[in-house]
């Protein structure tokens, strides 16, 4: 209890199975307070199951769930007030006004009529809805909905945000914005925990777990997941990427090679020392010439170093 | 006090929804007009009028009274008169006529000894509607002052139409349409509420508020319950005005009747709803309680007169309850006193089906 202070989500060995399919398995998670916890995965990693387990809406098969001091989903009508849910699909009334579904939210959530007012009106300005007050749900653009669908979900100011992939269907000026707004949350206190399967999303986290197949296979903050991938990046800019891709598919220690453009960008094993010696050599034996450059690894060369099963050898 | 403003809250929701919906919002006027209209004029069990051809092989003075009376009754419309039975026949097959009267020549020593039908009625029996009154006709007394006729005869029975003396099928069918529409409308206005909710996804932003199921329950039924009150008020106005139904019993009884009745539909569509996953099913389902509701009770065929089997499942439905409750205080001068273990039942049926089904519904996913 005391550590529920700092933590405002923990799980342990948390599993949920849909008949012979394992959705997540075996999760421990420990999200602290006041930040922005990524869950970064592919379609089907789990994200979602994970997010309806934590607040109730999903019976756990295994595992426990303790969110802001309640054992969920015994105590999960308790944590009801305090957290506010925004679904990947839009879950607002579309055949209602915007102003009407603030009104609606309002309601559920008991606020004052005048309260009510007032914070709707500052949610309004805030989120940039005082022009499409009176225009139905329904009819609106992709940002427009999901800036009101985080106005209706923090309303009533809820402690925990849980947002699943709330940017999935805007345009990327739109969540620029989105995350401007998600950090204003966070520092007035707020624990937002986010899905999403954007890289450039997942790099703004505070933390982040990566998910794959239901299980975590790495958390941390970006720059810790950086830090500790154990593998070197070298980029090749090559003239005949196809033809340099095969050469160097055949050099030992390998991971994964991706294409970028007109580059290469390889994830080669930690072990193997002098990785730009080693590359150079390669190619210049199969007589290409292309610079080869150390280079940082990104979130990216994290994701694909986690979520790819190792040494895919022989593209021949 | 948290619990009224999000009552209130649910409630507003879906006056505010229910006022957008064009096709709902004409479900709830147009069906109790169509119905009225259709029931009202349409099927008509009090037939009159019927195409009718006779043959008078007697051609006497007593043949011609019978004929003139028959087509006094109004019952028969003779717009034939021919010569042979065979034309009759013909008349019978070809659909021109549903009825044919037959006079033989020997028709007024028939009647006079009275032992043996002085005429042959000729009906088209594939109209069970026709067959019934020609039915009557048969039982029809002839007696007319003829010297050397027996003592008149009269029918087995005299008989006397209580309540609807004129017979009149509007007075019969009116009180008991109240139920057919109120059944169709309102159990499928909440059959699909919830599982449109679920099917839209709003189910999962709502199930994740404080809102209580019995919140979300209570806040779906009340405004469907003005829509029915309505509804009722507007078959009763249209049922007095346009068929000149009495309402012989005290509006107080028939509102409140029409109100428990309301709600024991809106339960039962509420139970349906969190039996099924989409609007569709919702749908199918109540189909399944509309069928038996217009069939099996007392509402187009006698309650008493259907096999046991059909009695059972009557008496399962609210509005076998409902329509002896309001064919009482309409027609029957009753009040609620004097069928109170009707309205009982009615009570008994919404509390469970409103239980079951806020005990049925979870704010979960799976």
């Amino acid at each position: 209890m005391i550590e529920s202070e700092k933590i405002a989500i923990r799980a342990r060995g948390l599993t949920r199975r849909f008949g012979d399919l394992v959705a997540v398995d075996q999760l421990d998670l420990d999200v602290p307070r006041s930040m922005i916890y990524g869950f970064l995965g592919p379609n089907g990693s789990g994200k979602s199951t994970t997010i309806r387990m934590l607040c109730g809406l999903l019976t756990p098969s295994e595992g426990s769930v303790n969110v802001m001091g309640l054992e969920v989903p015994r105590q999960a009508e308790l944590l009801k007030p305090d957290i506010g849910y925004m679904t990947q699909k839009f879950s607002l009334y579309e055949d209602m006004t915007v102003r009407e579904n603030l009104e609606f939210v309002g309601g559920i959530y008991s606020l004052r009529r005048a309260e009510r007012k007032q914070r709707i009106k500052e949610l309004f300005a805030l989120y940039d809805l005082e022009e499409v007050a009176n225009q139905f749900a329904g009819t609106m653009s992709g940002g427009q909905r999901q800036r009101l669908a985080l106005a209706a979900a923090t309303l009533h100011k809820p402690k925990l945000l849980l947002l699943d992939e709330p940017t999935s269907a805007v345009d990327p000026k739109s969540r620029r914005d989105f995350w401007g707004k998600l950090f204003e949350l966070a520092e007035q206190g707020t624990t937002i925990l986010v899905s999403t399967h954007y890289m450039d999303e997942a790099e703004r986290c505070h933390r982040l777990a990566i998910l794959d197949h239901g299980k975590k296979v790495a958390d941390g903050s970006p720059q810790e997941l950086q830090d500790n991938i154990h593998m070197s990046v070298v980029e090749v800019a090559a003239e005949d990427p196809y033809r340099t891709q095969q050469v160097l598919a055949t050099l030992q220690g390998i991971f994964s090679i991706t294409q970028l453009g007109m580059r290469l960008r390889v994830l080669i094993s930690e072990s193997i020392q002098d990785p730009e010696a080693q590359i150079s050599k390669t190619l210049k034996n199969a007589e290409i010439t292309a610079p080869v450059r150390l280079v940082k690894p990104n979130l990216e060369d994290v994701f694909v170093a986690v979520t790819q099963k190792p040494p895919q050898r022989a593209t021949q | 006090m948290k619990v009224l403003p999000r009552l209130f809250a649910v409630i507003l929701k879906e006056f505010t929804q229910l006022r957008r919906d064009k096709l709902t919002f004409g479900m709830i006027v147009g069906i109790p007009l169509l119905e009225l209209i259709l029931f009202g004029y349409a099927i008509n069990t009090d037939v009159r009028n019927l195409t009718a051809a006779y043959t008078d092989q007697a051609n006497t003075h007593l043949s011609r009274q019978f004929i003139a009376d028959l087509s006094s009754t109004q019952v028969l419309n003779f717009e034939h008169r021919v010569a042979a039975a065979a034309d009759l026949d013909e008349l019978l097959r070809d659909g021109t006529i549903s009825v044919a009267v037959f006079l033989p020549p020997d028709f007024d020593r028939r009647v006079a000894d009275g032992n043996r039908s002085p005429a042959q009625l000729l009906v088209d029996g594939s109209d069970p509607t026709i067959l019934g009154i020609a039915r009557q006709l048969g039982n029809m007394p002839i007696s007319f002052d003829v010297q050397g006729a027996r003592a008149p005869q009269v029918g087995a029975f005299e008989i006397r139409t209580y309540y609807n003396p004129e017979r009149r099928s509007a007075v019969n069918i009116v009180p008991g349409l109240i139920g057919v529409i109120l059944t169709m409308t309102l159990t499928l206005f909440t059959a699909v509420a919830i599982a449109r909710e679920r099917e839209r996804g709003n189910l999962e932003l709502l199930i994740n508020t404080p809102v209580s199921t019995t919140e979300l329950m209570v806040g779906k039924v009340i405004p469907y319950i003005a829509i029915g009150l309505i509804q009722v008020s507007l078959i009763i106005l249209l049922g007095k005005l346009v068929f000149d139904v009495p309402l012989r019993g005290s509006l107080e009884d028939l509102y409140l009747v029409s109100l428990t009745f309301i709600a024991a539909n809106l339960a039962l569509g509420l139970f349906i709803s969190t039996a099924v996953k989409t609007q569709f099913q919702a749908m199918q389902l109540s189909i399944f309680v509309m069928l038996p509701s217009i069939l099996l009770s007392g509402f187009m065929f006698p309650f008493d007169g259907m096999p046991a089997i059909a009695r059972y499942i009557g008496e399962v439905l609210p509005i076998t309850h409902f329509i002896r409750l309001i064919r009482g205080i309409m027609l029957r001068e009753a009040g609620i006193a004097d069928m109170g273990h009707e309205l009982i039942i009615l009570l008994a049926f919404t509390a469970a089906m409103m239980t079951a089904a806020i005990l049925r519904f979870r704010k979960r996913l799976d």
